[in-house]
C-alpha cells in the first residue's frame, strides 16, 4: 500500500548538508496501523511527509497504492492524494478563512464528491461538533480544532491517513480523547494509519511500530 | 542594557538575508523612485515651461529703461554668463512715395530673440515660415498691416528718419510683442546698428530701451537679486510672471495638472508603503513576542523596530533616488524627439524634498504597526492566537498625515491644491474603505451559492475582511488613477484644449468706418466668413475716478500704473455678450439707454480700485464724460473673440467718433478673401493674430504632454501600491495553498480560487474606483479647472471590467509561485 525504498533526504543549511533520513526502507499494508518513533530531530515527520508526498526525497523511491510518487510532479502527488489520503497535524491545519463545515467539505469539494454539505455536518456531529459548523477555527478550543481536523481527516473516507504528532499541542485528557477517536474512525473505517508520535502509549494502539533514531531506522517491533 | 542602534543594525543584516525587508525596501525604492523621478522630471518640464514662456518675453529677463542701459548691467549679465541681447523701441514715422505712416520701430541686436523665435513671409498674406536671422543693414521687416497701409511691397524703399531702408520680409511673429492689439501702430523692425544714421533719436527723446537676459534659472534668479537692488527710477524689471494674461492662466493650469500628478504619486506610494509595513510587522509578532520574553522593554522593541525602518528608509531612499534621476534621464531621451525644447539639467531639490519625504511616510505609515508589536503579549509564545495585536494607534497616522501634509504643502507650493488632494484623498480612502467593508460583508451571503473554488475566493476575501477591505482601497486607488490618467484625464484635457477652440478667431479686422459696417458683414458673410459681430469702439483716456485724477504715479501696482498711462477702447452694447459675466450690479435695460452708465471688467476694476457706483471721467477727444460704473463683468478671454474692458450702454457714444472692429476665423484657403476686402475695403486694416494663437495652443499642447508623462510615474506608483497589496497576504495564502495541496487540491483547482478571489476583488475595487474616479473629475472640472464636464457612464464599467480582468490576472500571476512549493516546505516556513 505505501513502500519505502532506500528513501534518503538531504537539505542545505549554512553548516553545509545534513542529512535528515539516511537509507529508509519499510512497507506498510492495507489497513495496517504503523507508528512511526522516535528522539526530536531523528526525522519522524519528514519520513511521514514523504511517504504522503508532501515532499520529495533526495534519494530512493516511495510508492503509494502502487504508483512511484517521485515521478511524479507537484499536481500529480496533489490528484492521488485527493479523495485518497487523510491528514491530521499536530497544528491541525485547518484553514483560518472557512468555518468548520466548509473545511471538513473541502476535500469532498475537491474531488467532486456529491453531497459533501450532508456528509460533512454528519461526520462533524459525529466527533461532536454539531454545534459549532459555523464557527471559525479560532473560535474553536484546540481539542475542537483537533476535532475538526480529524472530521476533515476522514470526511472523504480516505484509504490511507497520515497523522503527526496528533496530541502534541493538547493537555494529556484532550489528547487521550482524541487518540481514542482517531483509532475508533480508523478501526470503524478500515483506513490505513500512518502516525508519527513520540508518546509510546499512542504507539502501542498500531499493529507496529517503527523507530528512528538520526534518521536511521534502528528498530521495528 | 541593549545597544538598540547596534541591536538594529544587526536585527537589519539577518532580516535583510531572510529576505524579509526586501518588499518594504522595494516599497520605499519604488516610492521614492516615483516621487523624485516625477520631481525630477517635473523640474526639468517646469524650467523647460518657463523657457517656453520666456519667448513672450523673448528671453528669460528683461530690463527696460527709458534712458541707454548702463554698460555694468551688460557687463555683470556677461560676467555671469547670461546670454544678452538690445532693443530700441521707439515710435516714428516712415515715409514711402510722399505718404506718411507712424509705425512702432524696433531696432534688434544679431542675438535677437533669446527665446522663442522670429516669423516672417516673402510677401504679403503668403506663408510664413520661422527665421534665425535678424534684419541685415539698410534693411526693415515690416507688418502686413504697414504694407496695406502705404500701398508698397516688398523690395520697395522707405525713409526712417535720414536713413533709407529696404522693405526685405514682412514680419508675422514677433515673440514679445504682446497684447495691446488696437492700441499698435505698424511695426518696422531694423538692426540696432542702423540706429544713429537715422539721428531719430537725440537726448530726450522718447524711447525704450531693452537689456534681453536669458541663461539658467539660478543665474538669471541671481542676476534679477543684482540688479533689483541696483534699480534706477528710470528702470523696470520684467518677468516670466508678467507675460500675457492668457498664457499665465495656461501656466498655471499647468503647474496644477502637474502638481497633482506628483501628489498622487505622493499618497499612493504612502499606500504601498504601508501594505509592505503591515506584512513586516505581521511577521515580527512572534520576534517580538521572544523578545518580550527575554526581557526586552515595550520601549526597547520600539526604538530597535524603528531604527531598522530608518535605516531601509534611508538606503532605499537614496536609492530610490537614484533610481528616479535614472528614470527620468530615459525619460527625458525617449521625449527628446517630442518636446522640441532641450530640457534643462534637473535641480537637486527633487531629491532633498523625495528623501525626507519617503523617510516620513515610511515612518508615518510603519510606526502605527510598530507601536502595535510593543503590545504583543509575551504569551503569544505559548499560543499564537490569542494575542494577536491590532494596530490601533490613529493619532499616530494622524501624525504621518500631518508630516506628510506638511512636507507635501512645501513640495507643491499651492495650499488650495493641497487641501483638495488631502481633502480628496482622505475622503476618497474613507468612502472607499467603508463601501468595500460593506461589499466584503455582503459577498458572505454569496458563499454557499457558489463551487468550492468561487467560495474559497469569496470565504478569503469576506475572512480577511479588514486586509480585504485594505486590498480593495489600495486596488481602487490604483484603478481610480488609472481611470484618471486614461478617460478623465482624456476628457479634463479636452475640456481644456476645447477653451480655445480650433476656430478661435485669427484675424482681427479694424478700423471699419461706421458707415462700412453693414457692407463689410455682407462681404464676410458672403465669403461664408461665419458671422461675427463687429463692435464699435471710441478711444478714450482715463482721467478721474471720483473726481480724483488718476495719475500712474499714484499707484504701486506696475500694472495700474500702465493702464492709467494708456488709452481705452470704450464700446456700447445693449445686450451682455455670452462669455461675459456680470458678478456684481445690473446690467442696464431698454431704458436706460443713452444714460452715461458704465460696465466694468472686474479683474481690471479691482487693479484700479474701481468699485461699483464710482464715477469715472473720460477725456475723449477733449471733451470729458463722466459714466457712473453699475456693473462689473467677468469675461472670458480664452476665446479670442473681440471683447472689451469698458462697456456703456448704446446712445451715450453717438456724437463721438467711433470705429468698429471685428474678429474672424480664417482658414490658410480663406485668406485670399483678403485681398478683394481690402480692394473694396481700403481703410480696413488687417491683424492676423494665427501666429500668436499658434503659439498659446503650442504651449498647450506641450503642457498637456508634460502632464501625460508625469502621469506615467503616478501609474508606477499605483502598480506599486498593487503589487504591495498582494505582497501582503502573500504569507496567508502560501499556507493556505499548502494546506489545500495537502488535501489533495490540484493546481486548476488552485489557480481557480485565486482568480475567483482576485477577480472578484478587481471587480468590486473597479467599478469603487469607477465611481470615486467620475467624482473626482467632475469636482476636479468643477471647482478647480473651471471646465465643463460631463459624467462618463463608461468609466464605470470600464473600471469594473478592468479592475476584474487586470486585478484578476495581476494577482493570479503574482501569487502564482504559491504553487510551485512542495507543501511540507510551505508548512514549515510559514
Amino acid at each position: 500500500m505505501v513502500e519505502a525504498q532506500r528513501v534518503s533526504k538531504k537539505v542545505t543549511s549554512p553548516e553545509g548538508e545534513l542529512l535528515i533520513l539516511d537509507d529508509v526502507s519499510l512497507k506498510i499494508d492495507a489497513g495496517e496501523a504503523m507508528a512511526i518513533v522516535g528522539p526530536s530531530g531523528s526525522g519522524k515527520s519528514t519520513l511521514l511527509g514523504l511517504l504522503a508526498g508532501l515532499d520529495v526525497p533526495t534519494g530512493g523511491r516511495v510508492f503509494l497504492d502502487g504508483i512511484e510518487l517521485t515521478t511524479l510532479d507537484e499536481d500529480g502527488r496533489a490528484r492521488l492524494r485527493a479523495g485518497r489520503v487523510g491528514f491530521v497535524f499536530q497544528s491541525f491545519q485547518l484553514l483560518q478563512s472557512l468555518t468548520a463545515l466548509e473545511n471538513v467539505m473541502l476535500p469532498m469539494e475537491l474531488v467532486g464528491e456529491g453531497s459533501p454539505r450532508t456528509a460533512a455536518t454528519d461526520i462533524l456531529q459525529h466527533v461532536g461538533l454539531g454545534k459549532r459548523l459555523h464557527h471559525y477555527p479560532n473560535q474553536l478550543s484546540g481539542g475542537e480544532q483537533q476535532r475538526c481536523a480529524i472530521a476533515r481527516a476522514f470526511a472523504s473516507n480516505p484509504r490511507m491517513l497520515f497523522a503527526d504528532e496528533p496530541t502534541g499541542n493538547l493537555d494529556q485528557t484532550t489528547g487521550a480523547r482524541i487518540v481514542e477517536l482517531l483509532f475508533a474512525l480508523n478501526s470503524e473505517r478500515a483506513t490505513t494509519l500512518i502516525l508519527v508520535t513520540h508518546d509510546r502509549a499512542i504507539s502501542h494502539h498500531c499493529h507496529r511500530l517503527v523507530e528512528l533514531e538520526a534518521g536511521r531506522l534502528t528498530g521495528a517491533a | 542594557m541593549i545597544n538598540t542602534l547596534t541591536f538594529s543594525l544587526r536585527s537589519l543584516r539577518r532580516d535583510w538575508r531572510s529576505g524579509e525587508l526586501r518588499i518594504l525596501a522595494i516599497a520605499v525604492v519604488i516610492a521614492v523612485a516615483s516621487m523624485t523621478a516625477v520631481g525630477f522630471f517635473t523640474d526639468r518640464t517646469w524650467q523647460a515651461m518657463g523657457q517656453q514662456v520666456g519667448e513672450l518675453l523673448a528671453a528669460d529677463l528683461v530690463l527696460t529703461s527709458t534712458n541707454p542701459i548702463g554698460s555694468d548691467r551688460l557687463a555683470y549679465a556677461r560676467t555671469s554668463t547670461l546670454q544678452t541681447a538690445q532693443t530700441l523701441n521707439f515710435r516714428s514715422v516712415v515715409i514711402a512715395d510722399g505718404k506718411m505712416q507712424l509705425v512702432e520701430v524696433k531696432a534688434v541686436s544679431a542675438d535677437y530673440p533669446l527665446r522663442g523665435s522670429l516669423r516672417v513671409a516673402p510677401k504679403l498674406f503668403a506663408p510664413d515660415d520661422v527665421t534665425l536671422v535678424t534684419p541685415g543693414r539698410a534693411e526693415v521687416w515690416v507688418n502686413a498691416d504697414l504694407l496695406q497701409k502705404l500701398r508698397v511691397h516688398i523690395d520697395d524703399v522707405i525713409s526712417l528718419g535720414e536713413a533709407e531702408f529696404l522693405i526685405r520680409k514682412v514680419l508675422t511673429y514677433e515673440p514679445d510683442r504682446g497684447g495691446e492689439l488696437f492700441n499698435i501702430a505698424p511695426r518696422v523692425m531694423m538692426n540696432i546698428e542702423d540706429v544713429p544714421a537715422t539721428r531719430l533719436l537725440q537726448p530726450g527723446s522718447r524711447a525704450r530701451h531693452m537689456l534681453l537676459v536669458a541663461g539658467t534659472e539660478d543665474s538669471v534668479r541671481a542676476y534679477r537679486s543684482w540688479l533689483t537692488s541696483r534699480l534706477n527710477p528710470d528702470e523696470r524689471l520684467a518677468t516670466l510672471e508678467d507675460g500675457r494674461p492668457e498664457l499665465r492662466t495656461a501656466l498655471e493650469r499647468a503647474q496644477r495638472f502637474l502638481g497633482l500628478a506628483s501628489l498622487v504619486s505622493v499618497f499612493l506610494a504612502g499606500v504601498a508603503m504601508a501594505m509592505a509595513a503591515r506584512r513586516y510587522t505581521q511577521r515580527h509578532l512572534d520576534t517580538s513576542a521572544i523578545m518580550r520574553c527575554l526581557g526586552a522593554t515595550q520601549r526597547t522593541i520600539i526604538k530597535i523596530f524603528a531604527w531598522e525602518m530608518f535605516w531601509i528608509g534611508l538606503v532605499a531612499g537614496l536609492l530610490g533616488c537614484l533610481l528616479g534621476y535614472v528614470a527620468q534621464t530615459g525619460l527625458a531621451l525617449i521625449l527628446a524627439g517630442l518636446v522640441a525644447t532641450e530640457l534643462p539639467l534637473p535641480s537637486l531639490r527633487p531629491a532633498l524634498v523625495g528623501l525626507p519625504l519617503g523617510l516620513a511616510v515610511l515612518m508615518g505609515f510603519a510606526l502605527p504597526p510598530l507601536l502595535a508589536l510593543k503590545d504583543v503579549s509575551p504569551t503569544r509564545v505559548l499560543r499564537r492566537q490569542v494575542t494577536t495585536p491590532v494596530p490601533r494607534n490613529m493619532a499616530t497616522y494622524a501624525l504621518a498625515f500631518l508630516t506628510m501634509a506638511g512636507l507635501m504643502s512645501w513640495h507643491a507650493r499651492d495650499l488650495g491644491l493641497l487641501a483638495y488632494v488631502l481633502g480628496g484623498a482622505v475622503g476618497t480612502v474613507v468612502v472607499l474603505a467603508m463601501t468595500a467593508y460593506l461589499l466584503v460583508k455582503l459577498l458572505n451571503g454569496l458563499r454557499g451559492r457558489v463551487g468550492v473554488a468561487w467560495r474559497f475566493g469569496l470565504a478569503n476575501i469576506s475572512r480577511r475582511a479588514h486586509v480585504s477591505m485594505a486590498q480593495i482601497v489600495a486596488f481602487g486607488l490604483g484603478i481610480m488613477v488609472l481611470l484618471l490618467l486614461s478617460l478623465i484625464r482624456g476628457d479634463l484635457l479636452e475640456g481644456w484644449r476645447k477653451t480655445i477652440p480650433p476656430e478661435a478667431p485669427n484675424h482681427f479686422l479694424i478700423n471699419i468706418q461706421p458707415d462700412q459696417v453693414q457692407a463689410l458683414g455682407d462681404f464676410l458673410a458672403a465669403h461664408g466668413t461665419a458671422k461675427a459681430g463687429i463692435y464699435p469702439m471710441v478711444r478714450a483716456r482715463l482721467i478721474s475716478i471720483n473726481g480724483r485724477r488718476v495719475e500712474p504715479k499714484d499707484f504701486d501696482d506696475p500694472r495700474a500704473q500702465h493702464l492709467a498711462r494708456h488709452e481705452y477702447n470704450l464700446s456700447w452694447a445693449a445686450q451682455l455678450r455670452v462669455d461675459n459675466r456680470v458678478v456684481s450690479g445690473r446690467w442696464w435695460s431698454a431704458d436706460e439707454h443713452g444714460q452715461p452708465l458704465m460696465s466694468f471688467e472686474q479683474e481690471l476694476a479691482a487693479t484700479l480700485g474701481i468699485k461699483l457706483g464710482d464715477v469715472l471721467t473720460f477725456d475723449i477727444a477733449g471733451s470729458k464724460l463722466d459714466t457712473a460704473v453699475t456693473n462689473l463683468r467677468t469675461v472670458d478671454w480664452d476665446t479670442f473673440n473681440v471683447n472689451f474692458f469698458t462697456i456703456l450702454p448704446p446712445g451715450v457714444l453717438n456724437e463721438y467718433p467711433a470705429t468698429y472692429v471685428t474678429s474672424v476665423y480664417l482658414s490658410p484657403e480663406g485668406r485670399r478673401i483678403l485681398t478683394p476686402m481690402l480692394e473694396r475695403f481700403p481703410n480696413v486694416t488687417v491683424i492676423d493674430v494665427d501666429a500668436l494663437l499658434g503659439k498659446v495652443r503650442q504651449i498647450m499642447e506641450r503642457v498637456s504632454l508634460a502632464v501625460e508623462y508625469v502621469f506615467i510615474f503616478t501609474l508606477l506608483a499605483g502598480l506599486a501600491v498593487l503589487y504591495a497589496a498582494i505582497q501582503s497576504t502573500q504569507d496567508e495564502r502560501r499556507y493556505e495553498t499548502a494546506v489545500l495541496r495537502i488535501l489533495g487540491a490540484h493546481r486548476g483547482q488552485l489557480l481557480r480560487g485565486l482568480v475567483a478571489e482576485f477577480v472578484t476583488l478587481g471587480l468590486l475595487a473597479g467599478a469603487l474606483a469607477g465611481v470615486a474616479a467620475s467624482i473626482i473629475g467632475y469636482a476636479l472640472a468643477e471647482f478647480v479647472f473651471h471646465f465643463d464636464y460631463r459624467l462618463n457612464l463608461w468609466v464605470w464599467l470600464v473600471g469594473a471590467v478592468c479592475g476584474a480582468i487586470g486585478i484578476g490576472v495581476a494577482g493570479t500571476l503574482g501569487t502564482r509561485s504559491v504553487l510551485r512549493q512542495p507543501p511540507a516546505k510551505t508548512l514549515r516556513e510559514v
